[in-house]
């Protein structure tokens, strides 16, 4: 499962990954891509970021088809929690108006 | 870690009686600390067996309530405490352990032909979180009870309720871990512990269904967790989750409790279905039928049931297109459930049926679940469910399938492994007789409910139109064969402790690992760790186990 | 009476129930992510509440989180994710039989979790101050205001419940010190350091979830 090097330098360059991105989602909030762009963009960096921390810090990316099953699996299983909540409030939401 | 004490008790002196995992050690030390899986399941049995008590206390003071259709025997407020409690003593106290945490956690091992469960310790810690959970839910009980129903509906839970909701919530909190570690560890020993050639499809059915129970307790039960926690913060703190007065929405609290306590009926029925599938091999001498599809059918089971939860919204302002998504994905989730009952079927026909006590109470749940999935099919169809949601229909239909079919399924392994947990056989006529007095008792009590439901009689109300009097004398009287039935086996399984024959290690002539081991099994359940052959099947009934001696119950 | 299988001599860190090192270590790490996907599904209960009060109050949300200190936020993001390459090391560590690199990874870990609640404390005081805190001193004058006491809630729930899972994570690693100095943990078994690795990871992973969606909307158009 594991490499037997002892050398950091990949877990060197993914840090560096992993902050590069962290300014960027900053530096791209500051600009208003309009109501579902900005959130898409803000969750595909955030994604980015985890899959680096999935894949490499928990070395993942080496692992057994298992790990990587519950690995996935996981997240998956909350996507469908979303999923099916979102049916319901954005059902009610946008055919029933004045919430706020 | 464990020590080698074992190694030194498992060598008998000459003439000795043989060394198990119930006398090896004796004291209360032994019993508290151990780690032995075999051990734990029997902590549960008896820990959940007192639940089961109390919760059969609250529903006969519940039953007797409703004898008259006036108000005479409790006060309102009280009658909304008795059925709250019942509800919570049985569901998470009783029934999602049940199963799983005593004849899963006795039998799994020895079904895949490994020492223990994949984390020992964690087994023992999952009992703690049990006791710790219950103990913090019967002070609530203690100091007055809860009155908002099992369900916890917002904001009457998190603002309106006068009693101490925040305890038991906490308390079912911390029951939630001793779940979520049986689940881990289901999960992980049934994938690393297996005997060498023991692969996935030679696992006994009871294995697969309780591999699917275990992935809903992981994936479903930190659900039920978060939103506890959500419940105590607004009820302590008044942060605004739940209750519109702070902008919060009651739905929100419904669709994050159901998205657990959907899954979790199926946590308890899922293992009941393996009961049976064991039950109906070794009592018809075959196969069961159709093992690829019954073993797929729990995962199918358990993933659909994942994706229905909205069925208890339909009447709560969820939206119409929700719902109606919802109440197509429920009438899906039958479709494994009748596969199953299929091949339940399949498996009796030509068959040489015996019919033990366990035999009993395997048929006993396929007919009793058949009614209450069918009636689940008719609540999932919207526009009956405008009728009859929040009425006796639906108490009819749910505890058809917990007590009629899951409780069952429950009675019959416990009467299935008892020779093999104990070394003891119990008496064949108490048995039979204590069965049939539930069977006859189950169906008394709850075939009304489903008429007074369609009629209009509502849920949780003490109160009723006179012309629905003789239902529900007929349900009491019902309740109290029950109860009758449920006493009985107390008796003669304490007796058969002491004075009951001597089982020997496979009274049933049944396949399965666990039957080529003594009864009561040693420490670390085989002399020899077994191995599989390539050609091994699961339930293999052959000329060698078809003796024809007559059932070995009778005391 | 033939022989017991509990009479074998068992190799050192090798639990009597498992037959190999690679048996216990693979079932160990399944076990550990297999309680990570009971953690995502947690923190996922609360996700979707946010995203549900979210979508009701999306104005609200943004204005409340104005409130929020976006230089705090990065910094705190910066130093979690540092403190999971400090992990990263002391697992490394371990593995190669390097007491001084587990030391020093644990020690960097601890460090930076520690800084990352006491940044934390410092805008939870910030918050008291400007009675932001609700069920407590929430008292905002302006329009949106439920919507903003959600947000609040949202904000200290999640916030609180995963600085709860650091605090846990750090006492955990206090207590692993002493066994690490004393060389428990070796190439063959250091499954404990791994699995909690694999827990340290996670928290970070929620963190990076966290920020963006608390501090960072409506940055640019409220």
């Amino acid at each position: 499962m594991s490499e037997h090097s002892s050398s950091l330098m990949p877990y060197v360059l993914v840090l560096v990954g992993l902050l590069a991105l962290t300014a960027l989602t900053v530096l791209v909030a500051l600009v208003d891509f309009g109501h579902p762009w900005s959130d898409a963009v803000a969750l595909a960096i955030a994604l980015s970021k985890a899959s680096l921390v999935v894949l490499f810090f928990m070395h993942v990316k080496g692992s057994t088809p298992l790990i990587k099953l519950a690995a996935a699996g996981g997240f998956f299983w909350m996507l469908i929690f979303f999923a099916f909540i979102l049916s319901d409030v954005l059902e009610r939401t946008t055919l029933v108006s004045g919430w706020e | 870690m464990s020590t080698n004490v074992a190694a030194e008790a498992s060598h008998p002196a000459p003439g000795d009686k043989p060394v198990h995992y119930l006398n090896w050690a004796y004291g209360v030390r032994s019993w508290l600390l151990t780690t032995d899986h075999k051990r734990i399941g029997i902590l549960y049995l008896i820990s959940i067996t007192f639940f089961f008590f109390i919760g059969g206390i609250y529903a006969t003071l519940i039953r007797l309530e409703l004898l008259t259709p006036q108000a005479d025997l409790v006060q309102p407020d009280t009658y909304n405490r008795l059925f709250t409690m019942h509800g919570i003593m049985m569901i998470f106290f009783f029934l999602i352990p049940s199963i799983p945490a005593v004849l899963g956690n006795f039998c799994i091992p020895l079904m895949i032909g490994a020492k223990d469960v994949a984390f020992p310790k964690l087994n023992l810690a999952s009992w703690y979180m049990f006791m710790i959970g219950s103990t913090m839910a019967m002070f609530s009980l203690i100091t007055g009870g809860v009155d908002t129903g099992w369900t916890f509906y917002t904001p009457f839970s998190t603002t309106y309720s006068n009693t101490y909701v925040a305890p038991v919530a906490i308390g079912i909190f911390v029951n939630g871990f001793s779940s979520i570690f049986t689940g881990v560890n289901f999960m992980a020993t049934i994938h690393r512990m297996r005997a060498p050639g023991m692969t996935w499809f030679k696992l006994p059915l009871f294995v697969w269904s309780h591999y699917a129970t275990s992935l809903i307790m992981v994936l479903g039960t930190p659900v039920l967790a978060i939103t506890l926690v959500l419940v105590a913060l607004e009820r302590l703190f008044h942060f605004g989750f739940f209750d519109p007065a702070y902008g919060g929405d009651p739905v929100l609290f419904q669709h994050l409790f159901w998205f657990y306590s959907h899954p979790a009926v199926y946590i308890m029925i899922l293992p009941g279905m393996g009961v049976v599938s064991e039950i109906i091999a070794a009592f018809s001498r075959k196969p069961v039928f159709g093992y690829r599809f019954v073993a797929f059918a729990s995962l199918g089971i358990a993933a659909i049931g994942f994706l229905v939860w909205g069925h208890h919204l339909f009447l709560s302002s969820q939206g119409v297109y929700a719902g109606m998504i919802f109440s197509a994905i429920s009438m899906m989730v039958a479709v494994p459930s009748a596969v199953k009952v299929f091949n339940w079927m399949a498996t009796l026909f030509r068959g040489s049926i015996e019919y033990s006590t366990p035999m009993f109470y395997a048929l006993g749940f396929i007919g009793l679940f058949v009614i209450g999935g069918l009636t689940g099919v008719m609540l999932a169809t919207l526009g009956i469910d405008i009728h009859v949601h929040d009425t006796y229909f639906v108490v009819a239909h749910f505890h058809y399938i917990m007590v009629g079919s899951a409780v069952m399924g429950y009675l019959g392994g416990l009467h299935y492994w008892w020779p093999k947990i104990t070394g003891r056989l119990y008496s064949g006529f108490w048995s039979h007789l204590s069965a049939l007095l539930i069977f006859l008792g189950f169906n008394l009590t709850f075939f009304p409910q489903f008429l007074l439901g369609y009629l209009g009689m509502p849920r949780r109300y003490h109160v009723y139109p006179e012309e629905f009097q003789v239902l529900h004398v007929l349900s009491t009287a019902g309740a109290s064969v029950l109860a009758v039935g449920y006493v009985i086996p107390l008796v003669y399984f304490l007796w058969s402790l002491k004075w009951g024959r001597v089982a020997g290690d496979n009274p049933w002539q049944a396949a399965g690992l666990e039957w080529h081991t003594s009864s009561p099994p040693p420490v670390h359940n085989f002399t020899t760790p077994p191995v599989l052959a390539p050609d091994a099947e699961p339930y293999h009934y052959d000329e060698e186990l078809l003796t024809g001696t007559p059932s070995p119950e009778l005391a | 009476m033939s022989e017991t299988s509990s009479v074998t001599v068992h190799a050192p860190g090798l639990a009597h129930h498992f037959d190999s090192y690679e048996q216990q270590k693979e079932t160990s790490l399944l076990g550990m992510w297999l309680f990570l996907v009971q953690e995502v599904m947690f923190f996922g209960g609360l996700f979707v509440t946010y995203v549900y009060y979210r979508s009701l109050y999306p104005h609200a949300f943004n204005v409340g989180a104005r409130e929020l200190d976006v230089l705090w936020g990065t910094v705190n993001t910066g130093v979690l994710l540092l403190s999971s390459f400090t992990m990263v090391v002391a697992v490394m560590g371990a593995k190669h039989g390097s007491r001084g690199g587990l030391l020093a990874g644990l020690w960097g870990t601890i460090g930076f979790g520690l800084l990352f609640l006491g940044i934390k404390y410092v805008e939870y005081s910030s918050k008291w101050e400007h009675q932001l805190v609700p069920g407590l001193n929430f008292d905002w004058h302006g329009e949106a205001a439920r919507g903003i006491e959600i947000f609040f809630s949202l904000y200290f729930g999640m916030t609180g419940m995963h600085a709860l899972h650091m605090v846990v994570g750090i006492a955990i690693m206090f207590f692993m010190l002493r066994p690490a100095a004393r060389g428990k943990w070796t190439p063959e078994n250091h499954n404990f350091v791994e699995g909690f690795g694999l827990y340290w990871h996670f928290v970070d992973i929620v963190w990076i979830f966290l920020f963006p969606f608390l501090y960072l909307i409506g940055l640019a158009s409220e």
